[in-house]
């Protein structure tokens, strides 16, 4: 499957990864790999209650245990200004370890430093916390009314976090009133957890010089950094952040946690590293989950099946803080793109957030900043409008599509929409799939009582956050950033502000300036994640590092391009205006024999570069004019096993159009990983709470993963639409898999069990929800 | 408790609590950082390694005390003088990891299950592994990459 | 997630572990494949103070019939069950059903069939299995040894026969006759989990095609794996028929008290308990060469 690129070209080109070696040898480097001299390690200790007043923390039985160093508390972090922490999305806070009461199931309230990983477990589970419990708000409809005031320590004195709307109105309103045909449909989002294999962990210390060496699992090591110093009062150039290998991260690895905050206060105060790497439960329980959005979804129509308008209404469940890592101006993330890939002349969207009893977050798994939740929103609001008119689902998406040459098209909810080829890329996946045999076999099923069901999802998402104009975080603005260095011998390094957590940046940023520059990508080493060399950037997540830094590191490239044309004239000794690239060298304009190579030129710099500036670098930091519209059609069948409730996913294909791809093997990985994430939010996951706020899914057993047994075959083609504004064309693909499947699926379920009437069933999608759905159907409870 | 376990060849002679996981006893006590630590419930298969030659076990539901005296190879002990196992060709040929971090549990229960079955089917490849758990991977290019192994008669 | 600390020992022969157990009465416990031991150890729900390493006992690893029954050793794993040589046979059907869907296929590789009936998780596969295949449990007392039989051993959630300073040795399945098949089905939500419903069947037929014999149970349907006697008594005797499959499927939701849970409600796992011992009967008997 994986080819090898050599000097030329080498974009395009299914390379096999460099990274690779040292992670199939074990050689990885993670958090947890590192030890220390004298590394104490931190274990928390957690809330059995949703919501309580502290009344006491007694630590006298946790010192006594052999081994244990300190214990702290949030009173002794507020005595040190650290008691609170300023979440991403900057509006909120949170605090580190619980001041005065505790707000959700397994909240930390103390941190425990000890000479072993069991004298610290031990420590931890005799600290004694009095606790009282308050009435526990566990759903955001309950928050809304406002009974129990969640957070008292906020000005508002609400549970109501905000309210954010774009789009007419009115005008909407009126076209819905106006329709000839309406549906509405209220979908719950569940609440669900990225879950990568490796949980957050970090190790700290202060060096001989006074600096913080913080070694953590980050998609955002400098942004870390920066937010550190503002917080602790450090200053920048004394913190040092290193995010080494990341066992995987889909959002969960952008927030500041308690526990880093406590490690590092703990290396300071101790004076030696600190260790905290968290269990799986503390990774389900605690950090920040993903979706939980009620949404109220009305779509009116023409009689033959024109959209006229989309309204949309959300209920958030933000949990007990609003750490929603979304940009500043976003506070319910991109959510405006749920007009998805159709022509509504007019929209409105607005999203109402709440505190719970539950823990903080809400922006994660691959959600491109909500565009999951709003994807799913439209993908599913088409489906049950095509059943409303009687329409063929596949039909109503083609009349509506927005067409090729509409773009750039302005979405009624203010969106550019860059490029893309909707019936094209619908097309191929419906040929793909054999969509005319297979409504042909469905009927003779459905002839039978068989319930078979064929979805489909033609998704529209936006990434490559962001342009400066709107974007930021903490204030930061969301550029990206790549700094490339050219050896004599023709090898380099590129350093981008980005930071791989399995989307193989070392393979494919060498394939960008291998390509740019014509050198072997073998020898250009790649490097994130240390903040005291990388470039300055925001990280890795929402698919934003091909839009944003490969874009910086093309645009580094060709800067280097051009230093490097200058020597190449003084070595074929004519005007730079003669010189040409061309073929992957230099060209003396009409004369093909005239030619000089990048290597020859990279040595040149060095060694013969005439009246030139020496060495052969170039930095840059690249303010995207857009984001970026990738774009897919998925299309699931299914058969259900009425009498369990079972769903099998037959097949499963998918056609991704994320423009020019710099490495196919990769993007197909990317492909199967996000619809196995997206398969298993439709079938399996959720992360529950009762009505008195405990946690119900807190491990692997009860928060389910798919494994190698249940997870479909997938059958994945592409169409390519250039990104216009991109200097390679690039669109990012990573979150499209999750952001467009879990509609393909519902709607495949809803499409077998329509015969019977049903109309929608949230996920997870059960085998007990769909029994129960067929029976009630079929005796006319429903 | 004195123990003396040996990994990879190497006998290691340690003094552990009795409780320390064997998982903690290969990262910890012997250097070894390619075993992983995933989850709390035997769920994952991070920390698969093999036991006296053909026994895939999950180190962190075992104490590092019960191997004393057995033969433990984990993902460090899987290539020969610096040859990369045919396995470890084949997860890198046909892209069968992302993260890495699943990657040497998967690499040792394929290793066990090759030892049982050398010529497995898509589908035993796939119950095999289901004791394992990939975020990244989709698994899809995982079974080719125990495929590619099992084609060139690794079992 | 790390373990109370504890005394390890480890026994090189069954006089050694039992001397152990009876010292230490209820501060003890048998490690065997530990699959469910230590989990539960690590999050401080089980802290004994002291574990009895019995895995060193070799003497306890067999699997071996002995004319009347397949004994399966207190150290023998569940994939020596899984790859046996026999294990395609028909009358082993239901054993090899259950053999492949116990947890997971890693941990099969150390965990133990005896350990999962001492166990006696309410939703475990040996114990259903071992009722409709009505085995037999040897456990070793102050008195000497006895052979338990499945329907005395299960006794609630996680009790079992085993008291205080004793120790099961041995399960015992008798060997069925050429003319039996079985069937295990189970539904779980993904492999690992825990069954949310699940069927173990055995049918024993006549010369004459009527049913000599049979044992139907289930999981995940009360405290511990229960038998259908009602549907037993309804089989027994009778010539196979759909009307029987479905009246011996009534007869298991009937029977199925379950708890509702994250994996279903009680009404969907009632419901699931009879369906999946239609599925199994019809699955046995076609097995047999019967088709309804």
């Amino acid at each position: 499957m994986s080819a090898q690129a050599t000097a030329g070209q080498s974009v395009g080109v299914a390379m096999k990864r460099k990274e690779d070696p040292r992670f199939i040898q074990g050689k990885g480097n993670y958090v947890d790999d590192l030890s220390f001299p004298g590394m104490l390690y931190l274990a928390l200790v957690r809330s059995p209650y949703p919501h309580a007043e502290i009344k006491n923390i007694d630590i006298a039985e946790a010192m006594k245990v052999p081994g244990v160093k300190a214990v702290i508390t949030g009173k002794d972090l507020e005595a040190a200004g650290l008691g609170w922490l300023p979440t991403f999305h900057g509006f909120d806070k949170q605090m580190v370890l619980a001041i005065g009461k505790v707000l959700f199931q397994y909240q930390e309230v103390a941190a425990v430093f000890a000479e072993s990983r069991e004298a610290a477990a031990d420590g931890a589970e005799v600290v004694e916390v009095e606790y009282e419990p308050l009435p526990v708000v566990a759903d955001p409809f309950t928050s809304k009314t406002d009974k129990v005031l969640l957070r008292p320590d906020r000005e508002g004195k609400t549970n109501h976090i905000f309210h954010w709307e774009v789009g007419d109105r009115d005008g909407t309103a009126r076209a819905l009133e106006s329709s000839p045909k309406r549906i509405s449909q209220r979908m719950w989002f569940q609440r669900c957890h990225p879950a990568p294999l490796e949980p957050c962990g970090c190790v700290a210390y202060f060096d001989t010089m006074g600096r913080l060496q913080f070694h953590v699992t980050s998609q955002a090591p400098h942004v870390y950094r920066t937010a550190l110093a503002l917080v602790t009062g450090i200053a920048e150039d004394k913190i040092h952040v290193i995010s080494p290998d990341l066992g995987g991260g889909f959002g969960n690895k952008v927030p500041v946690y308690p526990g880093y905050v406590c490690a590092i206060v703990g290396a300071l105060k101790i004076g030696r590293p600190v260790k905290w790497v968290e269990s799986r439960t503390e990774n389900l329980t605690s950090t920040g989950f993903a979706r939980d959005y009620h949404m109220d979804v009305e779509i009116g129509a023409t009689e033959d099946g024109r959209v006229t308008a989309l309204r949309v209404a959300t209920t958030a469940d933000h949990g007990a803080f609003d750490a929603a890592a979304d940009p500043s101006k976003y506070p319910a993330g991109i959510f405006g793109i749920v007009t998805g890939s159709y022509t509504f002349p007019v929209a409105h969207a607005e999203v109402d957030a709440y505190f719970t009893n539950k823990a903080p977050g809400g922006i994660a798994y691959r959600c491109s900043f909500r565009v999951t939740e709003a994807s799913f929103a439209i993908e599913r609001g088409m489906d049950i409008l095509a059943d409303e008119l009687g329409i063929d689902s596949v039909e109503l998406r083609r009349r509506n599509f927005i067409k090729k040459d509409q773009f750039p098209y302005p979405s009624a909810l203010g969106f550019t929409y860059d490029s893309g080829d909707y019936h094209k890329t619908l097309d191929t996946a419906l040929e793909k799939i054999g969509y005319a045999a297979l409504l042909k076999e469905q009927a003779e099923q459905r002839a039978k009582g068989e319930l078979m069901g064929i979805g489909v999802s033609t998704f529209t998402e936006v990434v490559g956050a962001g342009p400066s104009k709107h974007f930021d975080i903490l204030g930061i603005k969301m550029f990206d950033s790549a700094e490339i260095r050219i050896h004599p011998t023709g090898a380099g390094i590129v350093r981008a502000g980005t930071k791989s957590q399995g989307q193989g940046h070392e393979t494919t940023w060498a394939q960008i300036v291998a390509e740019e520059l014509g050198l072997d990508p073998q020898t250009i080493m790649v490097e994130e994640g240390d903040t005291d060399t990388a470039p300055y950037g925001l990280g890795t997540y929402a698919s934003r590092s091909t839009p944003v830094a490969g874009a910086a590191i093309t645009m580094a490239a060709r800067r280097i391009r051009e230093k490097a044309r200058k020597v190449a004239a003084h070595l074929l000794e004519v005007g730079e205006a003669d010189v040409e690239w061309k073929d992957y060298k230099f060209q003396v304009k009409g004369v093909p024999a005239k030619v000089v190579t990048m290597k020859e030129v990279a040595f040149a710099a060095y060694t013969n570069m005439g009246p030139n500036e020496p060495g052969l670098e170039a930095t840059y930091y690249y303010d995207p004019p857009n984001m970026t519209y990738p774009n897919g059609a998925y299309i699931a069948v299914v058969d259900v096993d009425r009498e369990i409730g079972e769903v099998k996913v037959r097949r499963f294909v998918a056609v991704d159009d994320c423009g020019t791809v710099i490495n196919p093997m990769v993007v197909e990985g990317q492909i199967h990983g996000g619809l196995t994430e997206g398969f298993a939010i439709a079938f399996m996951q959720e992360i529950q709470y009762d009505s008195d706020g405990n946690n119900l899914n807190t491990n692997f057993t009860d928060y389910l993963v798919p494994t190698s047994l249940e997870t479909p075959h997938w059958e994945t083609a592409s169409t390519v639409t250039p990104s216009p504004h991109h200097p390679l064309g690039a669109k990012g693909v990573g979150e499209s898999p999750n952001v467009g499947s879990p509609a393909a699926f519902v709607n495949a379920v809803i499409d077998a069990l329509s015969p019977l009437g049903v109309r929608h069933i949230d996920m997870p999608v059960t085998r007990d929800k769909v029994w129960r759905a067929i029976r009630d159907a079929e005796s006319g409870k429903a | 408790m004195k123990i003396a376990v040996k990994v990879n060849g190497s006998t290691y002679q340690r003094d552990v609590e009795s409780r320390t996981l064997l998982a903690y006893f290969l990262r910890e006590e012997c250097g070894l950082t390619g075993t992983h630590v995933g989850c709390d419930t035997s769920s994952c298969g991070c920390c698969v390694v093999v036991m006296d030659g053909d026994q895939a076990v999950k180190a962190c539901t075992m104490f590092a005390v019960q191997a004393d005296g057995r033969e433990i190879m984990t993902v460090e002990g899987l290539a020969t003088n610096g040859t990369l196992h045919p396995l470890q060709q084949g997860f890198w040929d046909q892209h069968g990891l992302q993260c890495g971090y699943c990657t040497p549990g998967m690499l040792m229960a394929s290793y066990a299950l090759l030892k049982h079955n050398p010529k497995p089917s898509e589908a035993d490849i796939r119950e095999g592994l289901a004791g394992n758990l990939c975020r990244c991977t989709g698994y899809q290019n995982i079974v080719k990459a125990v495929q590619q192994a099992a084609e060139g008669g690794q079992g | 997630m790390i373990p109370a600390a504890f005394e390890y020992l480890r026994a090189h022969s069954p006089d050694e572990a039992f001397a152990h157990l009876q010292k230490h009465g209820p501060e003890a416990r048998v490690l065997a494949g530990g699959q469910s031991l230590i989990p539960a150890m690590r999050f401080r729900l089980a802290r004994p103070a002291v574990l009895v390493d019995i895995n060193s006992i070799s003497d306890l690893a067999y699997v071996r019939t002995d004319g009347k029954a397949l004994a399966v050793g207190a150290i023998a794993r569940d994939s020596a069950i899984e790859r046996a040589p026999w294990i395609g046979e028909r009358r082993w059907s239901l054993i090899h059903d259950v053999s492949r869907v116990v947890a997971d296929p890693v941990v099969r590789q150390t965990g133990t069939v005896v350990g999962s009936l001492c166990h006696n998780d309410p939703a475990g596969d040996w114990t259903a299995t071992a009722l409709a295949a009505r085995g037999e449990v040897v456990v070793r007392g102050k008195g000497g040894t006895r052979t338990v039989a499945i329907d005395d051993f299960l006794v609630d959630s996680f009790t079992t026969a085993v008291s205080e300073g004793e120790m099961a040795l041995e399960a015992r399945f008798p060997v069925p006759d050429d003319r039996t098949a079985g069937s295990y089905q189970k539904v779980e939500r993904k492999v690992g989990d825990f069954a949310t419903a699940a069927a173990a069947v055995q049918v024993s037929l006549n010369k004459n095609g009527t049913i000599r014999s049979v044992g139907v149970a289930l999981s995940a349907a009360g405290a511990c794996a229960v038998r259908v006697d009602e549907a037993e008594r309804l089989l027994t005797g009778q010539k196979p028929s759909a009307d029987l499959v479905r009246a011996a499927s009534a007869a298991a939701e009937t029977r199925s008290e379950p708890q509702a849970d994250l994996r279903g409600s009680v009404e969907y796992k009632k419901h699931l308990a009879g369906v999946l011992v239609g599925r199994g009967l019809r699955q046995a008997l076609e097995r047999l060469g019967v088709k309804l």
